[in-house]
C-alpha cells in the first residue's frame, strides 16, 4: 500500500473543523516509506521496486514495439520512437560530444533518459503516484554508473598523472593559487559532482511529490464547512502542480543526461 | 496505520539521502536490463534502418539525377536531329526548286524545238504541194492552151519546139505575176 492511499483511507474523517479534533495530516518523510508488498527470504519487496521494474518493462516494451521490427518507411509508433531517440542522440549527445566521439555513448544516454523520465512520470500516474526517482537509491545508482564511466574514461585517455591533472584543473599559469584551486577542483569533481548529480534529480522529484501530496491531502482536508472554497483552490493547485511536475520530470531527465554528457566531454577533453 | 507508518519512519530514522540497500540492487538491475536491451538489440536495429533509409534517400536522389541527365541528353539529341532535319528539308527544297527550273527551261526549249519542227515541216509540205500543183498546172495549162490554140488556129502547130517555147514564155509570165502577188500579200 502506498503512503498516500493508507493516509487517505485512514484519515477519511479527518477534516478541518471536525469534532474529532485531528490536525492536518501533513506529508513528510513517512510519505516516502512503504510497507513491503511481500517478503522473500528477508528481502522486502515494496511498491517503489515494483514501479522500477515496471519502468524497465515499459521502456523496453515501448521501444521494442517501435524498433523491434523497424522498417525503412516507419509506422506511427516507430516514428514516435525515432523522434525520442533522435532527441537524445542529436539534441543531447551530438550537441555536447560531437557525432564522432559521441556515437559510443548514445546507448547509455538514450537508456538513461527514458529510464529516468518514466521513473519520474510515475509521480502523476493514477494508482502509482510516486516518482521512483524520489528514492535516493535510484538516482544514486545512475549517477554512480555515469561516475564510473567518466572516471575510467579519464584514466584511459590521460593516464594516471593526466587523470589528476584533468580532475584538479592543473594550470601552471595560475601561479601561487594553484594548490588551492587544485584542492577545490579535486573535491568538486571527484566528490561533490556525483553527489550533486544524483541529488539534483532526487530532490526535484522529492519536493515535487511532497507538493503534490500536500495539495491533494489538503483538498480533502479542507472540504468542510466554510472552508470549501479553499479546498477548491487547493484542488486547482493540485492540477497546476501536476502540469508543472510533468514539465519538471522531463527537464530533470534531460538535465541528468546533459550533465552526464558534459562529464564525459570533460573526460575526453585535452589538457589545458 | 498512520501511527504504524510514523513508527516505521521513526524506527528507520535516517536521512532520505542514505539509500536503502535493496533499492540500490533493484535500481541497478532495472537500469542494466534497459541499457543492455538498448545497447545490444534496439539501437543497432534502428540504426541499421536509419542507415538504410539514408541510403535509400540518397539512392533516390542519385537515380533522379541520372534520369535528369539522361533526359537532358535525349533532349539535346532530339534538338540536334530536328535541326538536321530542318537543314535537310531546306536543302531538298532548294534542290527541287533548281530541278524544277531546269525542267521548265528544258521543256520550254523542247517545245520551241517541236514548234519550229512542225512549222518547218508545214512550210516544206506547202512548198512541195505548191511545186506539185504548179507542175500539174503547167502540164494541164500547156495542153489546154495547145488545144485551145489549135482550135483557134485550126491547125496543128507542127513546130513543136516553137510551140513549147511560146508556152514556156507564157507560163513564166504567169509565175512572175503569181510571185508578185504573193510578195504583196
Amino acid at each position: 500500500m502506498s503512503a498516500d492511499q493508507t493516509q487517505l483511507a485512514f484519515e477519511w474523517n479527518c477534516r478541518i473543523m471536525a469534532d474529532n479534533g485531528c490536525g492536518f495530516p501533513a506529508p513528510g518523510l513517512h510519505s516516502f516509506l512503504f510497507q513491503p508488498l511481500f517478503e522473500a527470504g528477508g528481502f522486502e519487496f515494496n511498491k517503489v521496486m515494483l514501479l522500477a521494474l515496471i519502468t524497465t518493462f515499459l521502456v523496453i516494451g515501448f521501444f521494442y514495439a517501435a524498433f523491434g521490427k523497424a522498417k525503412v518507411v516507419p509506422g506511427k509508433l516507430q516514428m514516435v520512437g525515432e523522434a525520442g531517440y533522435d532527441f537524445v542522440r542529436r539534441g543531447i549527445v551530438y550537441e555536447t560530444l560531437g557525432k564522432r566521439e559521441g556515437e559510443k555513448y548514445v546507448p547509455l544516454m538514450v537508456s538513461l533518459f527514458f529510464f529516468i523520465w518514466i521513473m519520474n512520470i510515475w509521480s502523476v500516474i493514477p494508482l502509482a503516484q510516486f516518482p521512483v526517482s524520489s528514492v535516493i537509491a535510484f538516482p544514486m545508482v545512475l549517477a554512480a554508473i555515469v561516475y564510473i564511466v567518466w572516471v575510467s574514461l579519464t584514466f584511459k585517455k590521460h593516464g594516471f598523472v593526466g587523470f589528476f591533472k584533468n580532475v584538479t584543473g592543473y594550470d601552471k599559469s595560475l601561479g601561487p593559487v594553484l594548490p588551492l584551486v587544485m584542492i577545490i577542483e579535486f573535491f568538486s569533481n571527484l566528490v561533490v559532482r556525483p553527489f550533486t548529480h544524483a541529488v539534483r534529480l532526487f530532490a526535484n522529484m522529492f519536493a515535487g511529490h511532497l507538493m503534490l501530496v500536500m495539495f491533494t491531502v489538503a483538498s480533502w482536508y479542507l472540504l468542510n464547512s466554510w472552508m470549501i472554497p479553499a479546498a477548491g483552490i487547493s484542488f486547482v493547485m493540485t492540477i497546476v502542480m501536476i502540469l508543472f511536475e510533468l514539465f519538471v520530470q522531463a527537464v530533470q531527465a534531460y538535465v541528468f543526461v546533459l550533465l552526464a554528457c558534459s562529464y564525459i566531454q570533460g573526460a575526453l577533453a585535452e589538457q589545458h | 496505520m498512520i501511527a504504524n507508518l510514523v513508527q516505521l519512519a521513526a524506527e528507520e530514522e535516517q536521512s532520505p539521502l542514505i539509500p536503502p540497500g535493496p533499492e540500490l540492487l533493484i535500481g541497478t538491475i532495472a537500469f542494466a536490463i534497459v541499457f543492455f536491451f538498448f545497447w545490444k538489440k534496439l539501437l543497432p536495429n534502428i540504426n541499421k534502418v536509419l542507415e538504410e533509409r539514408r541510403a535509400a534517400i540518397e539512392g533516390g536522389i542519385e537515380e533522379a539525377d541520372a534520369m535528369k541527365a539522361e533526359a537532358q541528353s535525349v533532349l539535346e539529341q532530339y534538338k540536334a536531329q530536328l535541326a538536321e532535319a530542318r537543314h535537310e528539308a531546306a536543302r531538298l527544297r532548294q534542290e527541287a526548286q533548281e530541278q524544277g527550273a531546269t525542267l521548265i527551261a528544258e521543256m520550254r526549249a523542247e517545245g520551241q524545238r517541236q514548234r519550229e519542227e512542225i512549222v518547218a515541216a508545214g512550210h516544206s509540205q506547202l512548198a512541195a504541194d505548191r511545186k506539185a500543183a504548179a507542175s500539174a498546172l503547167r502540164q494541164d495549162v500547156g495542153q489546154l492552151a495547145t488545144e485551145l490554140a489549135g482550135k483557134l488556129v485550126g491547125e496543128s502547130l507542127e513546130d513543136h519546139a516553137r510551140q513549147s517555147r511560146t508556152i514556156d514564155r507564157f507560163l513564166d509570165g504567169l509565175d512572175e505575176t503569181a510571185s508578185k502577188a504573193e510578195a504583196t500579200r
